[in-house]
């Protein structure tokens, strides 16, 4: 199934509806038919955005599998919260092992599929950043590496959050979270989406739960891709960033307008797409409304920080392109 | 020993769904709520039109709902098109995004395709048998008899000039205002019933107001503002609207191949273009205060500097000979106000045009008992009447800025109050909600969209002949500008609460239903209200 | 057909003929050569349809597993001391969430200090992770046990594990009837999983259960356990009558009856503990052997039944629990809580169990000789400079 990007002028054309728009070209999101992959009743802190993402991007793997999809997840939030005994929030097929093994059980699902034939059902694997940039790093590279028939999809909320926000291998320089009370003196270690290319799979993507469009463009076009594939999908937490929960959204759109979440996809290897900054702002806007950064603006501000961050995201700039004038050749 | 259930191992294997028993409204202590705040367009139109409604359906593509959404507070949506000054413009938030919208050429577009597609206005009230005179054919009095006429009275308009349609005949120069639009326009609402009586002057209302459950006047101001120049016994000196009327009824004016036009208002600028077009090889337009300080608008001046008319700001007319005029240089003092030099220069002009704003005639009212007049114009309330019981009156002759589409909203002002005032009740304004300001927006999800510019006649095409200089838009263009529409403050059902909502709690009701809100799963974050493109939802407190 | 095969190859094979249909596989020794024989048979085409997939550790091959049964393939695995506790994590939860997945352990030692010969170290450190434990005596009943691990973990829905000594069986090359397609296709009736990852029938499996059920769900596994101590026999009866050999079952009395000493053991010992036994025995000693088939779930009524008669019990153990002792021991205490039952710690990280150091411990034994933890073979000198 073609995929076209939704980008003319119109009214509302970012929102998740148009009601000007042919139904066959309206969001996944839009349709009252949608699967509700993770439904209501879920314990997920309000605004969590990694519920909304996680909703997000199964509905729209339903859709592009004629709701032929199963779903292998990571422990974590997403995990607790979905799933307490003795109720289930899934209404897709959902499996959950353990915490660092969400890509070898979603091989084993694939080859489970393969084995018997039934080459109709698609097999996604989802965790947290922990579950997989940190822990379930092994596995996942390894899934990469045989090219299984995987969508592997992070949902980044910069943190081990259900274990009460303590850092991970994907916490931002300058975070305070429960382990780095004075702020992660680390950089972003790891970029798993650049790893991932690295492996040269098929498909790699980054998306936020700022942008449903794009999202959804990604997450439909991982399917027509048969291999290992990766979407890293950015998913502001409102427990551990310290922020109000109406802000989720707002914030994963600040994080790509500052330059500070890249935005693009890659096949084979290499990148095909950016999705260019609308608004270039620096990255002070970004940091400024989350509480795990107020230390860099307290009563000895931290100016050093805030400009090795914005930094990193003058490097994102450059080297992937994201301010049309920057493009490189 | 057998097992709970040899499917479903017991706890570890859940029913899909099965979380639908947990209702987490319970955690709720904001609870978001649908609203309708009051678009900046909608509340900048003197016409009261409900823009954002309108535009919305033009969006659609249903041009002819639109029209009809527009018709409900205008009846003149193909010459707002050409003449409103565009307040919602102004005040449309999109201009602090990028362009705003082009409100004004959607209006014109939709006023033309109604006039094309001969769309009509079917009066559906039943006839009430009152008798409601009218005076003045001007947009004022047309608008009230139009919005009398709707509400089912019986509607004499009466007016001195050979045709209606008032300064829109016969001032408003036609390359801006094509007459056939006026027509079509003014020919609707006679085909609604109301009465015309052209040349007609009223002088006398006592009669009236004994013959008619309730007049309105709404005569104008044509008295052009003299000024004492001295003058040479062969100097041509005429005045603006005076000029204009007699042109507009056919007459050839003399002004000469060098015409000086004192004054810096629009009229000013229509005199200058127009005579221009008359084939004066030099029109000079003499004010004594600068540019900015122009009363024109901005749009009008620009035009007119095109069509190659002079302009001589911080200039006053202190003579007016047979074919020159003799002018004093100004400056601004501290508070702006313009004060000679002391130097003087001379123009060639073979005659002057005095612009310098006009006056309403109030002999018919000025020996009225209760009627009240100050600064030149007669005194209205709220409802538009005079201090004289059943007497109403609006556009120039009251106070109020001067404008067609002002004048439009006092005659629907007044209708409504008339209506009321003849049922023996008072209409009640709907509470005024609270306004949709660009803060309310979440502008992000509007796609990026540079304004359409509507077409205009080359120069030379135009000030050799009275085509009309702006044209109007195509549909897709027209299409594509309403979509440009925020809708501030409305609904516009993009699904994005809907969609953003991490709980699933939005019930989504069906196109032109909108939404509601599943509070046994709201738990509050507000999300839907913070990524509401137009600003319709808002969070209400439940409990602390 | 009988034929000289290497125990891992014998074993690859009948794997093989039980058509798993997702094979995980991470080189360790011992057990390599098992999924390298496998490995061939799937790309030679002979075993299909099969993935055989090369994960990254063994962590993910128990995963990859999960994965498959989860799905509803039937899924195979083999590994050995390092891995299997690598994997760990994995085994517990693969138990937990009712998967019939099959793994074969080639027992070896776990360190540190490294060591790759063959005792019971590593199997044992996983007794109670909620896989059934099976131990072979001889390659012959390793290859049986895997045609029916498959039957007992599907009909029970739990996970089994078949222990094999590393090198002692895995590289020994004998005579060995490894079962044919037909025998294996008439036993062993196709998967037919409790639970499937399926987007017809769509289901959440794994979730998180917490005070409120986990007490029930532990009681309803070790029901589970308990029905196996029902299955496993019954199946290692069919097993007889279809391949005409006997094999598997819970335990193994060997001249128990009226014998006033017992020796209890696992795996291939056995065969050296019955060769000096038999040697006893002529000479008069009043000794027999009960070998456990079944050390998961214990089959306490079985080893207490076999050792009604028995004055004296000798466990004799491949692993060493520190600080404690022996752990089959305690389980055999379990059974016959009264008895005089004596630990021998024996064969660790490879020392060879010999005919010749057997019966002087047994002669010792039978004369109430020995300490109630003796380690065979154990080189005092340098224990005691050590500790000195
Ligand atoms: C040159 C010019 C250009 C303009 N351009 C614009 C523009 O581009 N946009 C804009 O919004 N506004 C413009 N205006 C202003 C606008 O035309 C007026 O504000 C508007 O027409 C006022 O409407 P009205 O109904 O109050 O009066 P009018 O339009 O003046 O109508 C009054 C009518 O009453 C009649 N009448 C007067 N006395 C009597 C009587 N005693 N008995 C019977 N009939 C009588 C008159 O003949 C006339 O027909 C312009 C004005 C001028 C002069
Ligand atoms: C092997 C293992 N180590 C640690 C844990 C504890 N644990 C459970 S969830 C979690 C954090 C998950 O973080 P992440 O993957 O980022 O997901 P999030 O909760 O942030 O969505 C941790 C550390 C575990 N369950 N298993
Ligand atoms: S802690 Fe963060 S990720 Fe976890 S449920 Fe709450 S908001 Fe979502
Ligand atoms: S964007 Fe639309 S609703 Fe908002 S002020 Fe402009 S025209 Fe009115
Ligand atoms: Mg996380």
């Amino acid at each position: 199934m073609p995929v076209q990007r939704i980008k003319f002028y119109q009214t509302g054309s970012f929102a998740v509806g148009n009601r000007l728009l042919d139904p066959d070209q309206r969001s996944v999101q839009a349709d009252t038919e949608r699967t509700n992959s993770l439904t209501m009743g879920h314990r997920a802190c309000q605004g969590c955005g990694e519920a909304l993402g996680a909703r997000y991007v199964l509905d729209a793997v339903m859709r592009a599998t004629g709701n032929h999809a199963v779903t292998v997840n990571a422990t974590g939030c997403l995990e607790v919260f979905s799933t307490p005994f003795p109720e289930s929030s899934w209404r897709v097929p959902w499996l959950h092992s353990l915490f660092g093994n969400a890509p070898a059980v979603a091989t084993g699902v694939a080859a489970a599929l393969k084995a018997k034939g039934r080459t109709d059902v698609r097999v996604v694997g989802q965790g947290g950043d922990g579950g997989t940039v940190d822990i379930g790093l092994g596995c996942l590279s390894g899934m990469f590496e045989r090219n299984d028939d995987v969508l592997y999809v992070c949902y980044d909320n910069g943190g081990y959050m259900n274990t009460g926000v303590q850092r991970s291998g994907a916490t931002p320089h300058g975070a305070v979270t429960t382990t780095t009370p004075a702020g992660n003196s680390f950089r972003q270690g790891k970029s798993l989406p650049l790893i991932a290319m690295a492996h040269r799979i098929p498909y790699v993507a980054t998306a936020t739960v700022a942008d449903l469009r794009d999202l959804e463009y990604k997450a439909t076009r991982a399917m027509e891709f048969h291999g290992a594939r990766y979407l890293h999908v950015l998913v502001p937490c409102p427990l551990g960033w310290r922020t109000a929960s109406s802000e989720t959204i707002q914030i994963a759109r600040l994080a790509t307008e500052t330059g500070s979440f890249p935005v693009f996809e890659a096949v084979d290897g290499e990148v095909t797409d950016v999705t260019r900054i609308r608004r270039l702002r620096p990255v002070e806007d970004y940091l400024r409304p989350q509480g795990r950064f107020a230390h860099l603006f307290g009563d000895t501000p931290r100016g050093d920080v805030i400009s090795s961050i914005q930094a990193e995201a003058d490097r994102n700039i450059r080297t992937f392109g994201l301010v049309e004038t920057t493009e490189v050749s | 020993m057998p097992e709970a259930n040899s499917h479903h191992p017991y706890a570890i294997t859940l029913d899909v769904g099965s979380s639908l028993a947990n209702k987490t409204g319970s955690w709720r202590t904001e609870r978001p709520v649908y609203l309708d705040r009051l678009p900046p367009c909608n509340d900048a139109c003197p016409a009261g039109e409900n823009v954002q409604e309108w535009v919305a359906r033009a969006e659609e593509g249903d041009y002819e709902a639109a029209w009809r959404q527009i018709m409900v507070d205008n009846p003149f949506p193909a010459i707002m098109g050409r003449v409103c000054y565009r307040p919602c413009e102004t005040a449309c938030n999109r201009a602090t995004l990028d362009e705003p919208v082009g409100i004004n050429s959607i209006e014109r577009f939709l006023g033309d395709e109604a006039i094309s597609r001969g769309w009509s206005v079917v009066v559906e009230a039943p006839p009430t048998g009152k008798n409601v005179l009218v005076v003045g054919a001007g947009p004022s009095g047309l608008s009230a008899a139009y919005h009398l006429a709707l509400r089912g009275h019986q509607v004499t308009v009466r007016d001195d000039s050979p045709e209606a349609g008032g300064m829109m005949r016969y001032g408003i120069p036609s390359y801006r205002l094509t007459r056939d639009v006026v027509d079509a326009e003014i020919q609707r609402i006679v085909e609604m019933g109301v009465r015309l009586e052209l040349g007609t002057s009223v002088t006398d209302l006592g009669d009236a107001l004994v013959d008619f459950d309730a007049v309105f006047l709404a005569v104008g101001a044509h008295v052009g503002r003299r000024a004492d120049i001295p003058a040479g016994d062969s100097a041509r000196i005429v005045d603006a609207v005076s000029m204009l009327a007699g042109l507009a009824k056919g007459e050839q004016p003399l002004l000469g191949r060098r015409v000086a036009v004192y004054g810096g208002g629009n009229t000013a600028m229509d005199v200058a273009r127009t005579a221009r077009r008359l084939g004066a090889s030099d029109a000079i337009v003499v004010y004594r205060r600068t540019r900015e300080r122009m009363p024109a608008h901005d749009i009008e001046v620009r035009e007119a500097l095109d069509e190659g008319v002079r302009m001589r700001w911080l200039s006053t007319i202190v003579y007016a000979g047979a074919d020159r005029v003799r002018i004093e240089k100004m400056r601004l003092d501290e508070s702006g106000f313009p004060q000679p030099t002391g130097e003087f220069e001379e123009l060639d002009a073979d005659s002057v045009v005095l612009a310098l704003g006009q006056q309403a005639d109030l002999a018919l009212v000025r020996d009225l008992p209760g009627v009240e007049i100050a600064d030149g114009v007669v005194q209205v309330d709220g409802r538009m009447m005079t201090g004289h019981a059943g007497l109403f009156a609006g556009g120039d002759m009251v106070p109020g800025e001067r404008t067609v589409t002002v004048a439009v909203g006092h005659g629907k002002q007044a209708a409504r109050n008339i209506d009321a005032w003849l049922r023996s009740a008072t209409y009640e304004h709907p509470e005024r909600p609270e306004l949709a300001t660009y803060d309310r927006l979440n502008t992000w999800y509007y796609a990026d969209a540079p304004a359409t510019l509507r077409p205009q006649l080359d120069v030379a095409r135009r000030i050799t002949s009275f085509d009309e200089v702006t044209q109007g838009l195509t549909a897709e263009n027209a299409l594509f500008e309403a979509r440009r529409c925020m809708s501030c403050g409305n609904c516009l059902e993009c699904d994005n609460c809907f969609g953003v909502c991490p709980d699933n709690a939005i019930i989504k009701l069906g196109p032109g239903q909108g939404y509601e809100i599943d509070l046994d799963f709201c738990k509050g974050c507000g999300l839907c209200a913070a990524e509401c493109p137009s600003g319709a939802i808002t969070m209400i407190r439940e409990r602390s | 057909m009988r034929s000289q095969i290497e125990g891992s190859r014998a074993v690859a094979e009948t794997v093989a003929r039980c058509r798993p249909e997702v094979v995980c596989a991470y080189p360790i020794s011992p057990q390599t050569h098992i999924v390298e024989a496998l490995s061939v048979l799937v790309a030679s085409g002979e075993l299909a349809p099969c993935e055989f997939v090369n994960v990254e550790s063994e962590f993910g091959a128990m995963s990859v597993a999960i994965g498959a049964s989860a799905a509803g393939a039937r899924a195979y695995t083999a590994t050995a001391s390092q891995g299997l506790l690598y994997m760990a994590e994995a085994l517990y939860n693969a138990s937990g969430l009712g998967l019939p997945i099959v793994m074969t352990v080639a027992n070896r030692a776990i360190g540190a200090p490294i060591n790759i010969w063959n005792d019971h170290s590593d199997s044992m450190s996983q007794r109670d992770s909620g896989w059934i434990q099976l131990y072979a005596e001889t390659n012959q009943e390793a290859a049986d046990l895997h045609v029916q691990a498959f039957r007992i973990a599907e009909e029970l829905s739990l996970p089994v594990m078949v222990c094999m000594d590393g090198f002692v069986l895995t590289h020994a090359v004998e005579g060995i009837d490894v079962p044919s397609q037909e025998q294996v296709d008439a036993f062993l009736p196709p998967f037919g999983p409790q639970q499937v990852l399926d987007p017809d029938d769509p289901m959440t499996i794994g979730a998180m259960v917490g005070p409120d059920a986990f007490t029930e769900v532990r009681y309803l596994a070790h029901a589970k356990h308990l029905r196996a101590l029902e299955v496993i026999p019954r199946v290692a009866d069919e097993f007889a009558t279809t391949f005409w050999r006997s094999s598997g079952g819970l335990v193994r009395p060997y001249g128990c009856l009226g014998a006033d000493t017992v020796v209890v053991a696992l795996g291939s010992v056995l065969g050296t503990v019955k060769d000096t036994v038999d040697e006893l025995r002529a000479e008069g000693v009043s000794i027999g052997v009960l070998g456990l088939t079944t050390f998961r779930p214990f089959p306490y009524d079985a080893v207490r039944a076999a050792l009604r008669g028995a004055r004296r019990v000798v466990v004799l153990e491949r692993a060493l629990a520190a600080g404690m002792g022996g752990i089959v021991t305690a389980d055999v205490c379990g059974s016959v809580p009264d008895k005089p039952i004596t630990t021998v710690i024996a064969g660790l990280g490879g020392r060879p169990v010999t005919k010749k150091s057997l019966r002087g411990l047994l002669t010792d034994a039978v004369a109430d000789r020995l300490e109630p933890l003796t380690f065979l073979d154990l080189k005092h000198d340098v224990v005691e400079r050590e500790l000195s």
